[in-house]
């Protein structure tokens, strides 16, 4: 997925691959672990060779040329497609239903066990993001909503816990 | 120091006509001073009954309660009266404001019938009017605030005792995010000042500020223990952006 951020970062304008980090760390902030360096770079190659964007090499001096990439035609189809598109797929995954369910069949956990144990770690990456948010410029709208989207989550993640306390407990 | 709350073996049993009907079935829970406890579990689970034990507004079936290391399972209701005025603090869903005071006399008169001078109650007053951004809505009627502007009198009104203890039934119930996030920044501040809180929620926000997780099931205390601090990063740990 890394490939169409990059390509939807190269639509708005040429660039090499330290400034697309920057780009995705500016858009992002701190609220959002951007991928490094090396990754970029892989990617990068791998878009080129499947012909999305091209590479110009421009010179520096005391330095070694750096590569600037932009965007092909082709390249704006996919990201074109990729915008237009409803998003699929699952919006989060749950490995914990599975160990809630069959753990017990075994004999090896206890369901009341398993739940308030995952209560306590939800709370305490609850609290986490409270301090994220604290610590977050309110400018920051990106980050912000971000952190605001993943307490819903966390929120939905504790309701349906108690409902299954309710239910298999 | 001895512990704010104490319960031993605490019991409620409700009687539903002939039917008894076990709110709370055994509760042993010791809170120590300074201490920020949340209470959670499924709705029937004892929880609301339990906090209004502890604040003398539900008469409790058998055990025993201690507050600041006296035993006040025993006492009349109008002894307990008195003790609430000087030592809790009670914030519920609905906030139960006096109608026809202003909000600045709602929060101001805890503080004078828990004994404070009047310079004393005024400044305590001001300063939690001021920490809850309500300080221009001093002078209104609480039916001309907001829902979510009277939960924030409701707890600055729960605090102006200076309370020993601090109890809270769903305090952010009915609250949008703006009003949360007040009400948030206060608890943690008041938290960190050293007051003592019990409170019952669902609100995830809310909970992770306590030191501590209390679950309730079926009138029986399940699981008791420490919300741990991490060191989450970023969001990123619980949404995978693709």
């Amino acid at each position: 997925m890394v490939r169409l951020h990059l390509l939807a970062l190269l639509a708005k304008e040429p660039a090499h691959g330290y400034e697309l980090k920057q780009a995705l760390e500016q858009t992002f902030g701190s609220a959002y672990p951007s991928p490094n360096i090396g990754q970029i770079y892989v990617t990068l190659g791998r878009l080129e060779k499947d012909g999305l964007v091209r590479a110009v090499d421009v010179e520096q001096s005391n330095r070694p040329n750096k590569k600037v990439y932009y965007l092909t035609a082709k390249g704006r189809d996919v990201l074109m497609t990729w915008v237009d598109e409803p998003t699929e797929g699952p919006r989060v995954r749950d490995e914990f239903f599975m160990k809630l369910v069959l753990a017990p069949l075994t004999g090896i956990a206890d369901r009341m066990a398993l739940i308030t144990r995952q209560r306590r770690h939800y709370l305490s990456l609850m609290s986490d993001l409270n301090d994220l948010l604290a610590r977050t410029p309110p400018a920051d709208r990106v980050a912000m909503l971000l952190i605001e989207g993943a307490m819903l989550h966390l929120q939905a993640d504790l309701d349906w816990l108690e409902r299954c306390q309710e239910d298999l407990a | 120091m001895s512990a704010v709350v104490k319960t031993v073996n605490l019991v409620k049993i409700y009687q539903d006509g002939a039917l008894p009907v076990p709110a709370v079935r055994g509760v042993d829970l010791q809170v120590e001073p300074g201490e920020f406890v949340a209470v959670m579990g499924p709705s029937g689970s004892g929880k609301s009954t339990l906090i209004h034990m502890l604040g003398g507004l539900d008469a409790r079936t058998s055990g025993e309660i201690w507050l600041d290391g006296q035993r006040v399972d025993t006492l009349s209701e109008s002894a307990w009266a008195l003790l609430r005025r000087k030592k809790i603090g009670f914030v519920f869903q609905f906030f139960n404001l006096v109608a026809n005071m202003t909000v600045g006399d709602n929060v101001e008169l805890p503080a004078l019938l828990a004994g404070a001078s009047p310079k004393v109650a005024r400044e305590r007053r001001e300063s939690l009017l001021a920490a809850l951004n309500l300080t221009d809505r001093a002078g209104a009627a609480p039916a001309q605030l907001s829902g979510g502007e009277q939960q924030r009198v409701a707890l600055a009104r729960a605090l102006a005792n200076e309370p020993s203890l601090l109890l809270a039934d769903e305090p952010t119930g009915n609250l949008d995010s703006r009003n949360t996030r007040d009400v948030l920044r206060l608890l943690s501040d008041v938290h960190k000042q050293g007051q003592t809180i019990v409170m019952v929620t669902h609100d995830a926000r809310v909970a992770s500020l306590a030191d501590r997780l209390v679950s309730l099931f079926d009138g029986e205390i399940v699981d008791d223990g420490r919300i741990a601090r991490r060191r989450t990063r970023t969001a990123g740990e619980v949404i995978d952006l693709r």
